[in-house]
């Protein structure tokens, strides 16, 4: 099953995604630096040349990711509040727009709160991103705006089921 | 484009149902409250919401003033989901490999323990 987006509120955003392993090897995927690296690139052409976790409450992390093209560089910082392995990590993240700008507000911090349900060796992810703000949720990807995209109505159904 | 107002319109059934009536046509209000039980206030109360958020706008045409869909902002918040969607896709699909890597590590490791 792909990801699935859904928008709780007009604050929040919402992941949910399977995965075909144990809960442990999923929590490790996103807490051990080394693995971290491997996989949460975003898009093609990015690398993450610093990434730091301290993974206990109270403890910091910072992130940071390089374009290929141009060596620009954003990332998020922040500091762990809950952690309670391997059930749930929740971290406030601030953004360093560094290079690149972009429309997220750097002082507000989102909370992300990661949860990991295990049933029958899938594990369920399920990642809840609070925004400060409806804008600041709106800004956390700019869209290209392009016309001409067709709309698929039982996509939008599907997707804001949830919210309504 | 306000996305904000795009998302809180769509985010009640009978406003989705009455855009997507209107995706294959315009319509009247009168036209539009008959498939769905509402009274004509009521309908008009959510052609409000869909009107200020620029999803419909309503035509000049006499009392009657049939309402058209606006896709702009439709295509918006679609393309605001697929990019968020998209970009968390690709990283769970690296996270995929990298755990059927970790399952292929996991028995090994175990297993070589044991033997010693």
């Amino acid at each position: 099953m792909s990801a699935q987006v859904s928008l709780p509120s007009d604050r929040e955003v919402r992941v949910t995604r399977t995965f075909k392993a144990p809960r442990q090897l999923v929590w490790d995927a996103h807490t051990k630096p080394a693995l971290v690296v491997k996989w949460m690139l975003g898009p093609p052409g990015w690398s993450m040349p610093v990434c730091e976790m301290d993974v206990r409450e109270g403890g910091a992390y910072t992130w940071r990711w390089r374009s290929d093209e141009d060596g620009k560089e954003f990332g998020f910082h922040g500091t762990f509040t809950e952690v309670n392995e391997p059930a749930r990590l929740v971290h406030d993240e601030y953004y360093d727009p560094g290079e690149i700008g972009g429309d997220m507000p750097e002082n507000d911090p989102a909370l992300v709160t990661l949860d990991l349900s295990e049933a029958g060796n899938v594990t369920t992810l399920v990642c809840t991103m609070r925004f400060s703000s409806k804008e600041a949720r709106d800004g956390a990807v700019s869209t290209g705006m392009t016309d001409g995209m067709e709309i698929g109505y039982a996509r939008l159904d599907q997707m804001f089921a949830q919210a309504a | 484009m306000n996305l904000d107002a795009t998302f809180s319109a769509l985010a009640d059934p009978t406003r989705r149902a009455i855009l997507a009536r209107l995706a294959e046509g315009e319509a009247s209000v009168m036209e539009l409250a008959a498939p769905f039980a509402l009274s004509q206030p009521a309908v008009s109360k959510h052609l409000r919401v869909l009107e200020n958020a620029g999803l419909i706008t309503k035509g000049r045409d006499g009392q009657r003033r049939p309402c058209k869909i606006e896709m702009a902002p439709l295509n918006a918040a679609n393309d605001w989901i697929e990019r968020y969607q998209q970009i968390w896709e690709q990283n769970y699909v690296r996270l995929d490999n990298l755990l059927e890597a970790l399952k292929q590590d996991a028995p090994e490791a175990r297993g070589k323990r044991k033997k010693k």
